[in-house]
Parts: structure tokens; C-alpha cells; sequence
């Protein structure tokens, strides 16, 4: 048995299939990943992420700290509550991990990293953060559920504090505030409009019934997968790792290189990369003919070989997409290796999917 | 619960095969298969007139999830196909021994399903699996 988030007993509940996801008991889907899949993209879907880890970072030179920390730039958030996504680097450029970070004040962040990368995040937070006297603290007495979807933000809303429905429904988009022990953000992994909300543990299962009672839908990891591919959005252990870099990774828009003299874990070697040219890159694929693409099939783009990072089937687009690690010499089409059969798929620009619409011709 | 119905035959890997009047043998993959796997998105369905071993792996069953090879369960020719499959996967989900039936085969010598598992043999092996 693995560890229990303080919605589990609602899992149960709801039907929910349960899978060990990174040391945690999570529901992969209630029924139908499909079906959960659609109504998020067309109504509303909440999805238990409270396995997640979320650090609070706080003293006075807490933005100094993050401004060497990430390859995003902090600087960037100006207005208490912005939040901004980024990489963590190791020295080398590869990544640890992918990360939202939400400026409250000066003295104090918070961050929201990966389950799967917890330890190893927490101890290099520790490591980095020890030269700039900043406190690093992970909140493990709260949960986090995301509501997504068109109708996210309006079947969420009556159900807030009367104080916290001041704010919420003006929040803009990658924006978060407090309403007391609550953090009500604009955030999301599916493409769609829609609140991420860490509130108190024992407060969590009253508020998911209070949500499913207002008609928003239990959703799985298995569709906060194929929502997020379709969203093009990455998943750190599948589309890159510490092997890779973000400019391998489809990622390099989200390396603030300006100011030039803004030193980060891992600048000079992506730097140096930058310079040299990368050899590989992901893109997005669409499947031509009929079959399903998957993680690590074989992809073949002219001489050169690459691979598939995440792939499945589009709910959504009803065809097979995926990212795919490939030579950077790759054009338009290439080849997937479907059980020793050489299917065409063709190279396409993601987000596949936003806001319910396709993103790309078919 | 599962359903299994009495009058066929299970594998240990989850297929089910029906023994028809003329001799033929039809095959899908059980109730319980279908919703371990999920939602189906696409089916690969073997070739009319190919042949194929008992234990031979000779179509896919494709979820949301993950791809699945279905093995057959005798010795034979692939005698017809569910090409309905390919335009409407979910029917393995939503009728696992009726329309969501895979192929249908001509076992090559007398065959014997004897050696597959009954519907209590099957439930009994399902409960032993999921333990």
C-alpha cells in the first residue's frame, strides 16, 4: 500500500480505480478516462493532486535565491500572486525538475514541484538555498485539487468563502491569492480555464463532495494525462530528465536569458549549448495512418533515429499523438515503429488541443 | 462483479472463445479484460485465411491505456474478422461477448476447449489474480 492523500476515502467513494503513482494510491480513472476526459474539455473535471509537494520558501532574500535557482527569471513577477513556471537546473543544464512558482512577497514563494522528484527536490532546495539564509519548508498538511474545464470557474466559485468569491472570480489567468489556510490559483495541466486550489487537509473531503455535488466530475490521472498532451504541456520523467536540457526539451521559452549578467544553475552549459546547437529537439506528432503511438516507440526521421517521450490516443482530436525526442534535422514527417510495422506521422507545432479546439490541421 | 457467461471458454489470458454449430471458433477478450484495460481506441484484427499457432499472438486490443496482445486460443485459420472494430473500438468495452467478438476461426484438427478454462474455473482465477 502506498501513501494516502486525505481524498482517498473519496476515491473509494467515487469508484475510483487505484494505482500506485509515485509511492501514492491514486485513482488512474473512475469508469472511463474517456468520458472524464471530455467533460473536461467541454463542462467541468476536478482531479486529487494533493500528492504533489508544495514548499513554501521564505526570508528576505528569497528572490535573489530563486533568481540563481531556476532558469526562469522571478523578476518577471511583479505583482504579489503571479505565478510563473520554470525548470530547475543542475549544474550540467540537465533538468531536475519542472516547477510553478507563485510570488506572495519578497519573503516568501511558493512552489509547487513534482511527487515523483520530491526527495531529491527538497535536497537540493535545502543544498542551494543554505547561501542565502532562505527557509525552506514543505506544507505536507494540505491538499490540492485542480477544477478544470469551461465551466470550472463557474460551478466553483459559490462553493468559496464569501471573502475568498470577492477575489477568485477576478483572478487572471496564472495569477493566486490566500483567503486565510486557502490558496486559490488560476493554474492548470489540461489546456482549459480553471482553478488549482491548495487548501487544509481536513477540509478536503468536504469540499470535493460539495464539488461533486455541484456537477463537477471526478477525473483520473489517466485523462489529466492525455489532457495535458493534448495541451501540449510536458511531464518531467517522461519528456525530459537530468539528461537532457530545456532547449532538448521543447522548453527553451521558458529560459529567461536576459539580463545577460543574471548568473543560474546551469547557464553556462546551456549557454554553451545554445551556441553549439542542440542535436536533438522534441516536437509534437500526429499518427497519418490508423494505430495508437505510445512512450519509447521507435521514431525514424531520414538517416537519423529518435523517440517517443509521451504518446497515446486524443480523446479529443480521436487520432494518435505524442512528443517525440528526434534529430534536429527532422522536417515534416517521419516514421513510427508500431510493433516492427513503420507507420507516417507528421511533425506538427503543439499545444494540440486548447480550450476545447484543435490546435492543429488534421 | 464480472460477467462470465457459462457457455464459454476462458484463457489464462483473459480470452474467451465460443464454440459455434459449424465447428468454428469464435474469440474476444473477457468482460473482466476489457475493463482492466479501459476505454478501447483502437483493435488490430488478424487476416482472413492466415493461420495461426494455439498461444500465437494474432491481434491488439488497444486502450486509452495500453496496447494488449490477444492470443488465440487453438490452432487454426482465421476464417472472418469483426472489421467493425476498426470504426467503433468501444464495442469491446460495451458488449465484450457479443458484438466486441474479435475473429472467428477454423480450428485445424479436432479441437478440444476442454482445455480451457469453465466459467468457474475462470472466476476462480480471476479472484486468485486480483489478490
Amino acid at each position: 500500500m502506498g501513501q494516502k492523500t486525505p481524498l482517498y476515502d473519496e476515491h473509494v467513494a467515487d469508484g475510483g480505480k487505484l494505482v500506485d503513482f509515485a509511492g501514492w494510491d491514486m485513482p488512474i480513472n473512475y469508469g472511463s478516462q474517456i468520458e472524464e476526459h471530455n467533460k473536461v474539455r467541454t463542462d467541468a473535471g476536478m482531479f486529487d493532486v494533493s500528492h504533489m509537494t508544495v514548499v513554501d520558501l521564505t526570508g528576505d532574500r528569497t528572490r535573489e535565491f530563486l533568481r540563481y535557482l531556476l532558469a526562469n527569471n522571478v523578476d518577471r513577477l511583479k505583482e504579489s500572486g503571479k505565478a510563473l513556471y520554470s525548470c530547475m537546473l543542475n549544474a550540467d543544464g540537465g533538468v531536475i525538475d519542472d516547477l510553478i512558482v507563485y510570488f506572495l512577497r519578497d519573503d516568501f514563494f511558493r512552489m509547487v514541484v513534482n511527487a515523483g522528484t520530491r526527495d531529491k527536490d527538497l535536497a537540493w532546495l535545502q543544498e542551494q538555498s543554505a547561501a542565502f539564509d532562505v527557509a525552506v519548508t514543505e506544507r505536507s498538511g494540505l491538499a490540492m485539487v485542480a477544477i478544470q474545464g469551461p465551466n470550472a470557474r463557474d460551478k466553483t466559485l459559490p462553493l468559496l468563502s464569501d471573502a475568498a468569491r470577492a477575489f477568485a472570480g477576478d483572478l487572471k489567468p496564472f495569477f493566486g491569492a490566500f483567503d486565510g489556510d486557502w490558496f486559490i490559483a488560476r493554474t492548470g495541466y489540461t489546456g482549459e480555464d480553471g482553478f488549482e486550489i491548495i487548501l487544509p487537509a481536513d477540509e478536503a473531503a468536504a469540499f470535493w463532495s460539495k464539488l461533486r455535488a455541484a456537477g463537477v466530475w471526478p477525473t483520473g490521472l489517466g485523462a489529466r494525462d492525455t489532457l495535458r498532451l493534448e495541451a501540449g504541456m510536458n511531464l518531467y520523467g517522461s519528456d525530459m530528465d537530468e539528461t537532457v536540457s530545456p532547449l532538448e526539451s521543447a522548453l527553451g521559452w521558458t529560459v529567461a536569458w536576459e539580463p545577460a549578467d543574471r548568473d543560474f544553475i546551469g547557464r553556462k552549459a546551456i549557454e554553451a549549448q545554445r551556441k553549439a546547437g542542440t542535436q536533438q529537439k522534441l516536437v509534437g506528432l500526429l499518427l497519418v495512418d490508423r494505430g495508437v503511438l505510445r512512450n519509447h516507440q521507435k521514431v525514424v526521421a531520414g538517416d537519423g533515429e529518435g523517440e517517443i517521450t509521451s504518446g497515446s490516443f486524443s480523446p479529443t482530436l480521436q487520432r494518435a499523438i505524442a512528443f517525440a525526442r528526434v534529430p534536429k534535422e527532422t522536417g515534416e514527417t517521419c516514421q513510427v515503429d508500431i510493433r516492427g510495422k513503420l507507420l507516417d506521422a507528421r511533425v506538427v507545432k503543439p499545444p494540440f488541443v486548447r480550450n476545447g479546439e484543435a490546435q492543429i490541421d488534421l | 462483479m464480472s460477467n462470465i457467461p457459462v457457455e464459454l471458454k476462458y484463457a489464462k489470458t483473459h480470452e474467451w472463445a465460443r464454440m459455434n454449430d459449424d465447428g468454428s471458433v469464435t474469440v474476444g477478450i473477457s468482460d473482466s479484460a476489457q475493463d482492466q484495460l479501459g476505454d478501447m481506441v483502437f483493435v488490430e484484427v488478424p487476416e482472413v485465411g492466415q493461420t495461426v499457432d494455439a498461444g500465437e499472438a494474432c491481434a491488439v486490443v488497444e486502450s486509452v491505456k495500453a496496447a494488449s496482445d490477444v492470443y488465440s486460443p487453438v490452432a487454426g485459420e482465421i476464417v472472418e474478422v469483426n472489421d467493425g472494430l476498426a470504426d467503433s473500438p468501444e464495442t469491446v468495452n460495451q458488449d465484450a461477448y457479443g458484438g466486441g467478438w474479435l475473429f472467428r476461426m477454423k480450428p485445424g484438427s479436432a479441437v478440444d476447449l476442454d482445455a480451457m478454462m469453465d466459467s468457474e474455473a475462470y472466476a476462480g482465477f480471476l479472484e486468485a489474480e486480483d489478490h
